[in-house]
C-alpha cells in the first residue's frame, strides 16, 4: 500500500504543531513551577500565538492540502486564522489584570485558550467532515472548561454545564447530518462531496443531511433559533473568559460555516441559501429586540453577538465571492470591536470588585472621559453609524445581498440594525447625560493598550480601508 | 460452512439474550456480568467474520479495562436503581410518541433515498483485500498512517479532558500530611525516642 504520508506534511500544518507542542511544553513547565507559574505562562502563550501567526504569514502561497487531503491550507485559511489568533491574544492580554485581582490565575487558562485555539485552527483548516469534528471538539471542550472556570461560582459552574449539555447536542446534531451525507455521497471529504452532488439529483437524505449540518454550526455561531446558550454562558462565566468567547471561536466558526457551505455544497446553492437567510434575519431581529430589555451587560453584549453573526450571515446569504469577502470583513472588523468593548467591560470596577450592570456606566464621561469617548466610538460603531468601522463591515454584506437579489434580507437587515441602534445609543446616554455613579478604579494598562489599539483602528479604518478589504477579497477567491 | 453458520447463531442469540440481560437484571452488578457475556460473544462474531484483531482488541480493552471498570463504578456507587426507574411510566408516552414521528420521519427520508452515481467510485475500500495484508496491518495503515492527523487530534482532545477535570475539581487541602522522602531519610536516631512497650499495655 502507497505510503500517504509525506513529511511536507508537517510543514504544512506547521502553525498548529507549533501550537500543540508549545501548549504541552508550557503545561510541564506550569506543573513544575507550582503557583507562581501563571506570569511566565501568560507571556509565553502570547508568545506563541504571536509564533504561530508568523508561522502562518510566511507558510507558502497557494492552496496546498496535507494528510490525505483532510487538511487544507489557502489564503481563506490563512487570513481566518491570523483573525483567530490576534482575537486569542487579545483575550489573553484582556485577561492578565482581572485574573489576578480575582484570584484566579491559574496558568491551565492560558494554555486552555492555546488549546482552543488550536481546535480553532484544524477548524478553518478543515477540508474533511472527520478533521472539522476533530478541529470542532478540540474547541468546545477546552471552551467548556473555561466557561466554568471559576468552579467555587454556582454560575460559572452553571454556564459550563449548559454550554456542555447544549454543546454536546449540537455536537451529535453535525454528526447525524454527517452520516446521512456521506450515506448520499459515500465520502467525507468536501471537494468529493461537491464532485458526487454535482450531478445527478438531491435526495430527501442529503437535504436532511444539510440542515442537521447547518444546526450544528449555526448552534456554533449561537445563530437564532440556536442561541438560547448564549446569554447565560456570556452572562455565567468570568468576564475574561466572556471576552474570548465572543471574539476568537466566532471567527473560526463562521471560517468553518463558509468552508462547509461553500466548500462541500456549492452546487446545491439554493437548498441551502434559504436556510441561511431564516437564521439570518431571524438572529439579527432577535439580537435587536431581545437587547433593548437588558440591564447586564454581558448579557446585552450575548444579544449584540446574535444580531452580528446574522449581519454577518446575510454575505454568506448572498453565496457569491462579495459576499464572503464581505463576511470576513465583518468578522475582522467585529473581532476588533468586541475585544475593545470587553476592555471597557472588564475596566467596570468599582470599590467592591467587579459590577456588571449598564447603570454603573453613567456619568463615565465625567469621571473618565477617555474611556468615555472610547467606548462610545465603540458603540456607534457596532450599531453601524458611518463613518466608523462597524459602518463598513453592515456595507459590504448587504451590497452583495443586493447584487445577489436578496432585497428583503437587506432590508430586514436594515431595519434590524436601526432597531438596534437604541440599545447601543443608549449606552451613549447614560454615560454622558446621566447623573455620576461610583467612580471606576483606574484602568490596567493592558486593558488601556487593548482599548487604544482597537478605538484607533474603529475610528481611523475609513481612511485607509484598502488593504484589509483587498486581502478579505484575495481570501474569498481562494474559495471559489 | 454449516459449523460457522450454527456458531453464528450461537453467538448471536447469546449476546441478543444476554444485551436483554443487561438492562433488565435487577442487580447492577448482574447487569454488569451479562454485559462481559455480550462482548466475549460479540468477540466471537467478528473472529467469524475474518476480523480477529478487532475480536481481541474487544476482549482486551471492553472486557478486561471497560467492564471492569464498570464493575468498580458499580459496586463503589451503590446507586438506587429501582429510584431511577421511578418516573419512567410518567414520562414513557411522551418519549414513546416523539421516538414514533422520529421513526415515521427516517422512514420518509430512507423512502426517497438517492445515492449519487459517483459514490461506488468513492466507497471502494480504501483499504487492499485481505490475502494481500494482514487486517491488523491494514487497520494500522488507515489509524497511523493515512489518519495520522486525526489520530493526534483525538490525543489532544482527550488531554484536554484531562486537563479540565484536574482543573475543575482538583483541590489541594491546607493541613494535609504528604510524604516527604527526603525528610524520612534524612533523619537521624538523634531525634528519636525508642519507647519499649509492654505487650497489653500500652502507651
Amino acid at each position: 500500500m502507497q505510503s500517504p504520508f509525506h513529511s511536507a506534511d508537517l510543514t504544512t500544518a506547521s502553525p498548529e504543531l507549533l501550537l500543540a507542542g508549545g501548549a504541552m511544553a508550557l503545561l510541564m513547565f506550569g506543573v513544575f513551577r507550582g503557583k507562581d507559574a501563571t506570569g511566565p505562562v501568560n507571556v509565553l502563550s502570547i508568545g506563541l500565538l504571536i509564533a504561530a501567526g508568523l508561522a502562518v504569514l510566511f507558510s507558502s502561497s497557494g492552496t496546498v492540502t496535507a494528510f490525505a487531503d483532510g487538511f487544507v491550507v489557502d489564503g481563506f485559511a490563512r487570513f481566518m486564522k491570523i483573525l483567530t489568533l490576534i482575537g486569542s491574544t487579545g483575550a489573553i492580554i484582556l485577561s492578565l489584570h482581572v485574573m489576578r485581582v480575582e484570584r484566579m490565575n491559574r496558568f491551565e487558562y492560558p494554555i486552555l485558550i492555546l488549546l482552543a485555539t488550536l481546535g480553532m485552527l484544524m477548524m478553518i483548516s478543515a477540508n474533511d467532515m472527520i478533521s472539522l469534528y476533530m478541529g470542532l471538539e478540540l474547541q468546545s471542550l477546552a471552551l467548556y472548561v473555561v466557561a466554568a472556570l471559576n468552579r467555587d461560582s454556582v454560575r460559572s459552574s452553571e454556564a459550563g454545564l449548559k454550554y456542555f449539555v447544549l454543546g454536546a447536542l449540537s455536537s451529535g446534531m453535525l454528526l447525524y447530518g454527517a452520516s446521512l451525507v456521506y450515506g448520499f455521497t459515500g465520502t467525507t471529504s468536501f471537494p468529493q462531496i461537491a464532485a458526487a452532488i454535482n450531478h445527478g439529483e438531491t435526495g430527501l437524505g442529503l437535504v436532511f443531511g444539510l440542515v442537521f449540518i447547518i444546526s450544528g454550526l449555526a448552534f456554533k455561531i449561537s445563530a437564532v433559533p440556536f442561541h438560547m446558550w448564549t446569554p447565560d454562558v456570556y452572562e455565567g462565566a468570568p468576564t475574561p473568559v466572556t471576552a474570548f468567547f465572543a471574539a476568537a471561536p466566532k471567527v473560526a466558526a463562521m471560517a468553518m460555516f463558509i468552508r462547509v457551505v461553500v466548500g462541500a455544497f456549492p452546487n446545491i446553492t439554493a437548498d441551502w441559501q434559504q436556510i441561511i437567510v431564516f437564521i439570518s434575519i431571524a438572529s439579527m431581529v432577535l439580537g435587536a429586540f431581545a437587547a433593548i430589555g437588558q440591564t447586564n451587560i454581558k448579557r446585552l453584549m450575548a444579544y449584540s453577538s446574535i444580531g452580528h453573526m446574522g449581519f454577518a450571515l446575510v454575505g454568506l446569504a448572498a453565496g457569491t465571492e462579495d459576499g464572503v469577502r464581505g463576511v470576513i470583513v465583518y468578522l475582522a472588523i467585529y473581532l476588533v470591536m468586541t475585544l475593545g468593548t470587553f476592555a471597557c467591560i472588564l475596566a467596570m470596577r468599582g470599590r467592591n470588585g467587579a459590577v456588571e450592570n449598564i447603570s454603573d456606566l453613567a456619568g463615565l464621561a465625567r469621571n473618565n472621559p477617555m474611556m468615555a469617548f472610547l467606548l462610545a466610538m465603540l458603540m456607534f460603531s457596532l450599531a453601524g453609524i458611518p463613518p466608523l468601522a462597524g459602518f463598513f463591515a453592515k456595507f459590504y454584506v448587504f451590497l452583495a445581498a443586493i447584487e445577489a437579489g436578496l432585497y428583503v434580507l437587506a432590508v430586514i437587515g436594515v431595519l434590524a440594525s436601526v432597531v438596534g441602534a437604541y440599545y447601543y445609543v443608549r449606552i451613549v446616554k447614560i454615560m454622558y447625560f446621566d447623573e455620576p455613579a461610583e467612580e471606576f478604579e483606574p484602568m490596567p494598562v493592558s486593558l488601556k493598550a487593548v482599548l487604544a489599539v482597537s478605538g484607533v483602528l474603529t475610528i481611523a479604518f475609513f481612511v485607509y480601508p484598502g488593504p484589509l478589504v483587498a486581502a478579505a477579497g484575495s481570501a474569498a477567491s481562494s474559495l471559489f | 460452512m454449516i459449523i460457522a453458520s450454527l456458531f453464528f447463531y450461537l453467538f448471536a442469540a447469546i449476546t441478543v439474550a444476554a444485551a436483554f440481560m443487561v438492562i433488565s437484571a435487577r442487580n447492577p452488578v448482574h447487569s454488569v456480568l451479562f454485559l462481559i457475556l455480550a462482548f466475549f460473544n460479540s468477540a466471537g462474531l467478528f473472529v467469524l467474520l475474518g476480523a480477529e484483531f478487532v475480536a481481541m482488541i474487544l476482549v482486551i480493552v471492553y472486557v478486561g479495562a471497560v467492564a471492569v471498570l464498570f464493575l468498580f463504578v458499580v459496586m463503589m456507587l451503590d446507586i438506587d436503581f429501582s429510584e431511577l426507574r421511578e418516573g419512567m411510566l410518567q414520562y414513557l408516552p411522551i418519549g414513546v410518541t416523539i421516538g414514533a414521528i422520529l421513526l415515521i420521519e427516517l422512514f420518509m427520508v430512507f423512502g426517497s433515498w438517492v445515492i449519487a452515481p459517483e459514490t461506488a467510485g468513492f466507497a471502494a475500500s480504501p483499504t487492499p483485500p485481505i490475502d494481500r495484508i494482514t487486517n491488523t496491518e491494514a487497520i494500522g495503515q488507515l489509524l497511523y498512517t493515512k489518519y495520522v492527523y486525526l489520530f493526534q487530534a483525538a490525543g489532544m482532545v482527550l488531554l484536554i479532558a484531562m486537563i479540565g477535570a484536574i482543573v475543575l475539581t482538583l483541590r489541594h487541602k491546607e493541613g494535609v500530611k504528604r510524604q516527604v522522602v527526603a525528610d524520612q531519610v534524612a533523619r537521624t536516631p538523634a531525634g528519636v525516642q525508642l519507647k519499649d512497650v509492654k505487650p497489653g499495655q500500652g502507651l
